[in-house]
């Protein structure tokens, strides 16, 4: 594993004017080839890291190696990587063909192999014969392909993407989302994709680094972060989760909201307090006699492919996903099976999320200013 | 109420106006006398004598190469200290903002003075540099420098940030980015820099008038006519230069509406 390793940080430290330090010791590993995406909210040091490895950032301290080659100090014209911007960063005096062959043109190639690149690159994300187009009259997902095309004729060995596909509406952003995967598996080339989309980190990454305060929370595979995320805080930024105060009793068995379970989770101190996570897809709702747990259902929402129902259970607030209408104020039983239910250690982030009892919609948006309310998790 | 802002607006360009209509009006005035109440018909013949009078040509070249050489050297010196500018910390470049706007406020004369006390300083110290062309041309550059800045910059700050740093990123130097990115995204700033230092230029009386010695330019030139024999000459040269000047500021005005205009839409359209 070890010996394909395209880019480290080691230990880096960044911060602004002097304040605090967004990135302290950092350390991150990316292996040639892999579709990497750092996930967490704004401000957690995502693009910093992004920017440090384009170069436009010099760390304070620590130090940044590419192909085993020590960049930290390089200028950004001098390293094998090239950065997709937020905002495309398209020049805007040039026309498609000739923003797509900048690169080569600074570098001097031939004059039939900028032809022949360009064209190959237009082809590639779909732009066959807007060579002569100027770049302002185009839509915002053909500015991202020109953005693409243009920093893939470059031929680099690694592409940084930040938050590439923020400024694009739904359905296009999807469309991109599964394209820009394509032209990774095609090209080979290693991505570094930066968003505060889960949905998006999901459906994309082969590894996902979930991070908050210029910490990682998490690194893993987009199953592994969603199903057996590490603290409250990847459980409640992934998708939606019920997290409650548990009591672990012993290997396989854990305590919570009044009762105990059988779960799949070991390897925790006899009786320490922990943390436990429940998806609300994994919830099964049965009359209340027949219940491991009763409730209250309070609210209900439809959503198209189910209701999002919430539950009262002795004052916590239940997310449960269901196919089935439930009536609000009738009492409901809750079944949880072993594999439904995910134990976790203790962390900063207890307590902070995973109660639904301040719930509704807008606040959700506002959380996840961009990624749609649910449903998507589950792709 | 709307009648009585309509002439209150009227009376405000007649004020502004009338003086120039009347110069303009007499400039035709076909008359050997410098009459400016009895108006006998229109002709050229004022116009004609200008292009005949040698110390008026003199001093239209004067104008013209101090003019053109200041507004490319203040342009140029303009343009990359807008850069430099753009570039510092949100404190400094305040500062800086600050100090090159003085001049603009400066009063002229102030700035005349001292510009002449510098130059008669300099040339009791080095000898073959008396008030002259030369002198002249580094004293516009002066007063020309802080208008160039100030239409540069605003395209600076408009720009995408990104552009420079995607320029790097596919390989350019920064000076080679400068070239090929940034240049080309603010040239609007910078040809309206340059009528506008033109136009300044041309326009100058107050300052020329320390700074240049014997050497003459048109406005100089036109002060000198008031002070001998008053000629309609006068009216037919004053003329064609509120003409040249009234027309560089138009341009000068229709790029800029046409800027703001074109940021209100890329504005909305971002949204």
């Amino acid at each position: 594993m070890e010996n394909n390793v395209l880019v480290s940080l080691e230990n880096v430290t960044v911060s602004f004017d002097g304040e605090t330090p967004v990135l302290k010791d950092f350390n991150l590993s990316i292996r040639d080839g892999e579709f990497v995406t750092l996930l967490g909210p704004s401000g957690c040091g995502k693009t910093t890291i992004l920017r440090s490895i384009g170069g436009f950032i010099t760390p304070d301290s620590g130090d940044i190696y590419f192909n085993g080659v020590k960049i930290t100090d390089l200028p950004p014209h001098k390293r094998n990587v090239n950065t997709i911007f937020q905002r495309y960063a398209l020049f805007p005096h040039l026309n498609v063909y000739e923003n797509v062959a900048f690169g080569m043109r600074i570098k001097n190639k031939s004059e039939k192999e900028i032809n022949e690149t360009v064209h190959k690159m237009l082809e590639l994300v779909d732009l066959k014969g807007y060579a002569k187009r100027g770049v302002g009259k185009l839509s915002g997902g053909q500015q991202q392909r020109v953005a693409i095309a243009r920093a893939l004729a470059n031929d680099p060995k690694m592409l940084l993407l930040d938050e590439p596909l923020s400024a694009l509406d739904m359905k296009l952003r999807k469309d991109m989302q599964s394209e820009l995967k394509k032209i990774q598996q095609t090209t080979g080339i290693t991505f570094l994709f930066v968003t505060h989309d889960q949905q998006e980190a999901l459906s994309m990454s082969d590894t996902v680094v979930v991070m908050d305060k210029g910490v990682i929370q998490q690194i893993g595979t987009p199953e592994d972060i969603y199903n057996e995320p590490k603290n409250a805080f990847v459980a409640d930024f992934i998708g939606e989760s019920n997290i409650l105060d548990g009591l672990m009793l012993e290997d396989y068995v854990v305590s919570f909201a009044g009762a105990t379970f059988k779960c799949l989770d070991k390897g925790f101190e006899k009786r320490e307090p922990v943390d436990v996570v429940i998806r609300p897809e994994d919830v099964k709702v049965t009359e209340a006699a027949k219940g491991m747990l009763r409730g209250v259902v309070t609210s209900l929402n439809f959503q198209g492919v189910h209701y999002e129902i919430i539950v009262d259970v002795k004052g916590f607030k239940w997310m449960i996903q269901s196919t089935d209408f439930e009536e609000v104020g009738k009492e409901i039983g809750i079944i949880l099976d072993p594999d439904d239910i995910h134990v976790m250690k203790k962390s900063e982030y207890s307590g902070m999320f995973g109660d639904y009892s301040t719930f509704s919609d807008e606040m959700e948006e506002d959380i996840n200013a961009a990624s749609s309310v649910d449903g998507e998790a589950e792709e | 109420m709307k009648a009585a802002s309509k002439v209150y607006m009227a009376l405000i360009f007649i004020f502004l106006y009338a003086p120039i209509l009347v110069l303009i009006i007499f400039s035709f005035n076909d008359t050997d006398t410098m009459s400016r109440s009895v108006f006998y018909g229109f002709s050229l013949r004022w116009y004609k004598r200008l292009f005949e009078d040698r110390m008026i040509l003199i001093a239209l070249i004067n104008t013209l190469v101090i003019a053109v050489v200041a507004a490319i050297v203040s342009t140029v010196l303009g343009t990359f200290a807008a850069i430099g500018i753009n570039g510092m910390g949100k404190k400094t470049r305040k500062l800086v903002m600050n100090i090159t706007n003085f001049p603009m406020v400066n009063p002229e004369i102030v700035t005349g003075v001292s510009l002449m006390l510098l130059f008669v300083f300099i040339s009791n110290k080095i000898k073959g540099l008396g008030l002259g062309l030369g002198t002249l041309i580094i004293a516009h550059i002066t007063f020309c420098l802080p208008y160039v800045i100030m239409s540069v910059l605003p395209k600076l700050r408009q720009m995408d940030s990104n552009l420079y740093e995607a320029a790097l990123d596919l390989g350019c130097t920064p000076r080679r980015a400068l070239w090929k990115v940034v240049l080309p995204e603010i040239m609007p700033g910078i040809v309206t820099g340059m009528i506008m230092a033109f136009t300044l230029s041309i326009d100058d009386f107050i300052i020329s008038y320390f700074a240049s010695g014997t050497t003459q330019t048109l406005s100089i030139y036109i002060y000198s006519m008031t002070r001998k024999r008053i000629s309609p000459e006068i009216n037919a040269l004053s003329t064609l230069m509120f003409l040249v000047i009234m027309i560089l500021l138009v341009i000068v005005n229709i790029r800029q509406s046409a800027d703001r205009r074109a940021l209100r839409r890329k504005g909305t359209e971002g949204e």
